[in-house]
């Protein structure tokens, strides 16, 4: 008798772990295909979340399953599994209210796992609470489970399914659920971490590009700011031989009405007088034309330091672009302040040599040095201190077989320690708000070393002077031009 | 003894503008123009023995060096007397007022009205 017991119990031992074998080997498979889905899917989790609910399911026995999301004390269904139509609309979209008699109520309170053998069963279905009546009857569920999905302590959501007959689900298919209901909340809580960083990074994105807009928009306002100093000093000096054009035309016409009458006329020496008159006449036109082609020269070169972008690097009489830059600036000075004037000298290296610069960039930082260097002295000589100071900006050019160097030097105001540390930051200025944009140095240093490969070297001493070094190499090592 | 106009201005055309202008008055001998391209060689025009007689001075404001709103007072010091005249492409109310306020008898702008000038002359000579 107890051996034929014996052999029953064996078969029956060999059985049960057969069952749990198979049962560990397609809770391994699923899980597998649910890691692997997760992995695929990067953002996706309402997909995953159905591939997970069908597979629970599958596993579990059971005939309908919903995944919800939890935040702020309220359910949303995001999932759903084998429900039915009139459920699925019931619950779409509504904000389901964790109510403490509820079973997504009491896991919300509880954090573990909540399993009811039969939803008709309970006080709630009686009292018509809406959730256990949709549930019921909508859904046609009886016997249910719902596991809380958590995220560390903060509960994220929860993890249901339920069965039409009542049949309480086993211990391995709870901790089947449980263990998707992990996967679940760890797929949400990446999903929202993602999101989040999407969100910070289109934000870092605005934040740059509205950087960037204020960038260029502060460097239109200094290149307008240049234009508009070289606009003044450019419109005084148009002026000059627009009047002598003027003048000796209109002298010219005077003078040609006397030639008439000299001719018309019958005394003697008219006809040598008639002869003078034509000869300055003919002398006026030619100043005529004269101061024409000046005042056509200056507006090309005006045209040349308005024009955008950097053209060609070539090579220039730098020379003649220094005491351009200074005639400019000092008359753009003179057009702000026309009781200013200060003294200007220039040592030109008469064999200076070629050097190959882009034009309208080291004409715009020279104006800018020299324009600091006027500013300079107008406020030393503002300052009062000494009446017989006379201001002076000296400009010297001077070659050197690989190199060639710009000195501006000025008698003003001087350079204190602390401010030399910081002159060349963007944005950095001593001058009173509106005034400067801080701009002018940054600008020139990138013009002269990142542009031109060359150097700005700085000496000053406070109440006495300031003196800027631009030194150029003669050959930029690299070719700049582009390839097209 | 003829008086003299002297005519401050360092662009060096002025002076075959002003000759031409004034042909009839030169011709005339009403008066001797003189000229000077800087305040400095001004001032040293009015220092000279026969500085006396220079009768009226006609100025620009932007020189080199020197500006002409600067000899303004310096010539006053040195002849009280001598009448000044600026003249400037910068017509702005603080110019104009800074050179009467130093003692500019009169403030005329460029182009230069030579009509105008040319009154404000015979009124000098008339004095």
């Amino acid at each position: 008798m107890t051996q034929v017991l014996r052999e029953e119990l064996s078969v029956a031992a060999a059985q049960t772990s057969a069952r749990a074998l198979d049962l560990q080997r397609r809770r391994e498979r699923a899980f597998h295909d649910v890691i692997k889905r997760i992995n695929v899917s990067r953002g996706d989790v309402a997909e995953v979340f159905e591939y997970m609910l069908e597979h629970a399911l599958d596993f579990c026995e059971a005939s309908l399953g919903i995944l919800f999301t939890y935040s702020e004390g309220v359910y949303r269904s995001v999932a759903y599994s084998k429900i039915s139509d009139d459920f699925r609309r019931w619950l779409s979209g509504r904000d389901i209210i964790a109510e403490p008699e509820t079973g997504l109520g009491r896991i919300a309170r509880s954090r573990v796992p909540l399993h009811i053998d039969d939803v008709r069963g309970e006080k709630l279905y009686q009292s018509k609470n809406p959730l256990r009546i949709a549930t019921a009857d909508l859904g046609g569920a009886r016997t249910f489970l719902a596991v809380p999905m958590l995220s560390g302590e903060e509960l994220v959501g929860a993890f249901t399914i339920y069965r039409a007959e009542v049949r309480p689900f086993s211990p391995e298919q709870i901790e089947m659920v449980e263990a998707f209901a992990g996967q679940a909340a760890l797929a949400l809580t990446n999903a929202r971490l993602l999101e989040q960083l999407d969100g910070k990074t289109r934000e870092i994105t605005r934040s740059l590009e509205a950087l960037r807009g204020a960038q260029s928009r502060l460097i239109q306002t200094e290149k307008l700011a240049a234009l508009g100093q070289l606009t003044a000093g450019v419109a005084h000096e148009i002026k000059n031989p627009l009047n002598f054009i003027n003048n000796f035309a209109d002298l010219s016409a005077e003078l040609a009405d006397e030639l008439q009458e000299l001719l018309a006329s019958a005394d003697p020496g008219a006809l040598d007088e008639a002869n003078e008159v034509a000869k300055t006449i003919k002398v006026n036109l030619g100043k005529v034309v004269e101061h024409g082609r000046r005042a056509d020269s200056i507006v090309k070169n005006m045209l040349l330091h308005s024009r955008d972008g950097s053209g060609e690097r070539r090579a220039v009489d730098l020379n003649a672009v220094a005491d351009e830059s200074l005639q400019l600036a000092y008359h753009g000075a003179r057009a702000e302040n026309p009781s200013f004037n200060a003294r200007l000298s220039t040592a030109f290296d008469p064999n200076i040599g070629s050097v190959d610069v882009y034009p309208q960039e080291l004409a715009r930082v020279l104006l800018n040095l020299i324009s600091n260097a006027l500013y300079a002295v107008r406020k030393r000589q503002c300052g009062g201190k000494d009446p017989s100071f006379e201001a002076e900006v000296k400009l010297t050019t001077q070659g050197a077989p690989e190199e060639v160097e710009i000195r501006v030097r000025d008698n003003g105001t001087g350079i204190p320690e602390d401010v030399r540390a910081r002159m060349f930051e963007p944005f950095f200025t001593t001058k009173p708000p509106g005034e400067g944009t801080g701009l002018g140095l940054s600008l020139s240093h990138d013009i002269i070393v990142k542009q031109h490969g060359g150097r700005i070297d700085v000496d000053s001493r406070v109440g006495e002077f300031t003196e800027f070094v631009i030194t150029l190499p003669r050959q930029h090592g690299a070719d700049q031009r582009s390839a097209t | 003894m003829t008086v003299r106009v002297l005519v401050v201005d360092d662009e060096c055309d002025v002076e075959m503008l002003f000759r031409q202008q004034f042909r009839r008055e030169l011709r005339e001998g009403r008066f001797v123009l003189d000229f000077a391209q800087s305040a400095l060689v001004a001032l040293a025009k009015v220092r000279e023995a026969d500085g006396g007689t220079i009768i009226l001075l006609v100025s620009d404001i932007n020189m080199p060096g020197m500006s002409g709103l600067d000899l303004l007072p310096r010539i006053k010091a040195e002849r009280p007397d001598l009448p000044v005249l600026m003249v400037t492409a910068y017509g702005d109310a603080t110019t104009r007022q800074a050179a009467l306020e130093r003692g500019a008898e009169g403030f005329l702008t460029k182009p230069i009205d030579f009509s105008a000038l040319r009154s404000e002359v015979q009124a000098r000579l008339a004095a």
